[in-house]
């Protein structure tokens, strides 16, 4: 009888292999077997045949002996995926397909941080999303918890637990009021992975400016400058200082330095003088001369 | 009652005309996990080069030419699949995957914009060749997961795989 069947008494399936039997075509074969688990597909009959196994993920090909069990040892087909599978000898030619499914335990992650710099304070500012894949690089599926971490010096650590979907989980975390890295962490099982997160001052929270003449020039500095959670503006951050006077309107760009900007502009009777940062507006003083 | 019920099905689903090549293509209205909108451009490119990469397995694996996967693959699916190219080249092996239909549904959108994946409900023919004698010729429902990622010019997929139903 040339017919290959399917011996149950001759299936030697590994522990981690789902031992349903699919009735697909005229092969049957595992239904479900985890990716890199050992298995074996059962054959009657004699004589040689080969055996085909094709997928996009993997490719096979075994010269066989009927009758005996065709073993698939732990590593052999490790890519998840639908595969089919082809036995053919000198008299005939049987088909099945069965799935390969990933290994449920996580051994690598792909984590998408954004951003790598922001400003400290800011609610749901920073994004992590993950995907989970086991040893052989296939996407885990089945639902599995994730634990995302966002730790910072002298602050509450921020931690969240996501389940997969389809082996996707996201986050979203609110930076800490305190400037400084952050260490962002995912971490699925054993596995883990770390960005690292720049928090750095936000907008300044108030700008204000003074003067005072000396000669015939004013000399302008502001108070330092902080954002909302008292952190120093970070120096650099350019200050713009402006003074209209008689239809005319003067404008000095200065970088902050130990979170102070200064300028000087012509000491004229009557001039405005304004001074922002980005979108902040400071006071305005009017000068009328000195007392 | 059923034609109202189809009439909302069909204006649910977004058909699409695409090549013959592809069989028919059926993109469901997308239901995002996720922050991140989903514009209307970014899903018509994410479709159009996720099925142009199917065209390209479907060459890539009948030729056994690896190097055809560049154009739409990266990562672990490109790396993997020119694997079985190579594994396929030496057994003297070909596969020629011919789509009949899919039906395509997004499904997330990382919140960073840098991943979308989205599942495909795929009706395929698969014929082995073995030294370009026809061993089998069998036709496939499967589900496909596929995770893509932005490039300069198009979404490459990053990741292609079937599970079972």
């Amino acid at each position: 009888m040339s017919r290959v069947r399917v011996s149950w008494l001759a299936v030697i399936v590994s522990a981690a292999v789902l031992p349903a039997l699919a009735q697909s075509g005229a092969l049957d074969l595992p239904k479900n077997i985890e990716a890199g688990s050992a298995f074996s597909i059962p054959t009657t009959g004699a004589g040689k045949a080969t055996l085909y196994v094709a997928g996009p993920a993997q490719a096979l090909k075994r010269e066989v002996q009927l009758g005996q069990p065709i073993a698939f040892a732990a590593g052999d087909l490790s890519n998840a995926g639908h595969y089919l599978a082809v036995l053919r000898s000198d008299s005939s030619t049987e088909t099945g397909e069965f799935d390969v499914a990933p290994a449920s335990t996580p051994a690598a992650l792909s984590f998408l941080a954004k951003p790598s710099r922001l400003p400290a304070g800011l609610q749901n500012g920073i994004t992590g999303a993950v995907y989970v894949f086991d040893s052989f690089q296939n996407l885990i599926t089945k639902p599995t918890q994730v634990n995302f971490q966002l730790s910072v010096a002298a602050a509450p650590t921020q931690a969240r637990t996501v389940t997969t979907s389809q082996g996707a989980a996201w986050t979203e975390m609110n930076s800490a009021t305190k400037e400084g890295n952050a260490k962002f962490v995912a971490q699925a099982g054993n596995v883990s992975a770390a960005r690292v997160i720049q928090q750095v001052p936000g907008d300044p929270c108030g700008l204000k400016m003074s003067a005072r003449q000396v000669g015939d020039k004013l000399q302008l500095e502001t108070d330092p400058l902080r954002d909302c959670s008292g952190n120093a503006v970070t120096d650099g951050t350019i200050v713009t200082f402006t003074e209209s006077w008689n239809g005319s309107q003067t404008t000095v760009d200065v970088p902050l330095k130990h979170s102070v900007a200064q300028a000087e502009v012509p000491a004229r009777s009557g001039a405005r003088i304004s001074v922002a940062t980005g979108v902040v507006m400071g006071n305005e003083i009017r000068w009328e001369g000195q007392p | 009652m059923t034609r109202p019920l189809a009439i909302l099905c069909a204006a649910l689903a977004v058909s699409a005309a695409f090549a013959a090549d592809q069989g028919s293509v059926q993109v469901e209205p997308t239901v995002l996990r996720g922050p991140r909108p989903l514009a209307r451009q970014t899903e018509s490119a994410v479709v159009r080069d996720y099925l142009e990469a199917w065209q390209t397995l479907s060459a890539a694996m009948d030729q056994n030419r690896a190097d055809l996967l560049n154009q739409n693959f990266v990562g672990t699916a490109k790396e993997k699949f020119a694997v079985t190219i190579a594994e396929q080249a030496k057994l003297g092996l070909r596969t020629h995957y011919q789509e009949r239909s899919h039906d395509i549904k997004i499904i997330f959108y990382s919140p960073e914009g840098l991943s979308i994946q989205l599942v495909d409900y795929i009706q395929y023919d698969v014929q082995l060749l073995d030294r370009e004698k026809v061993l089998a010729t069998q036709p496939v429902q499967a589900r496909y997961i596929a995770v893509l990622t932005p490039t300069e010019v198009r979404w490459k997929v990053r990741v292609l795989q079937a599970e079972s139903q």
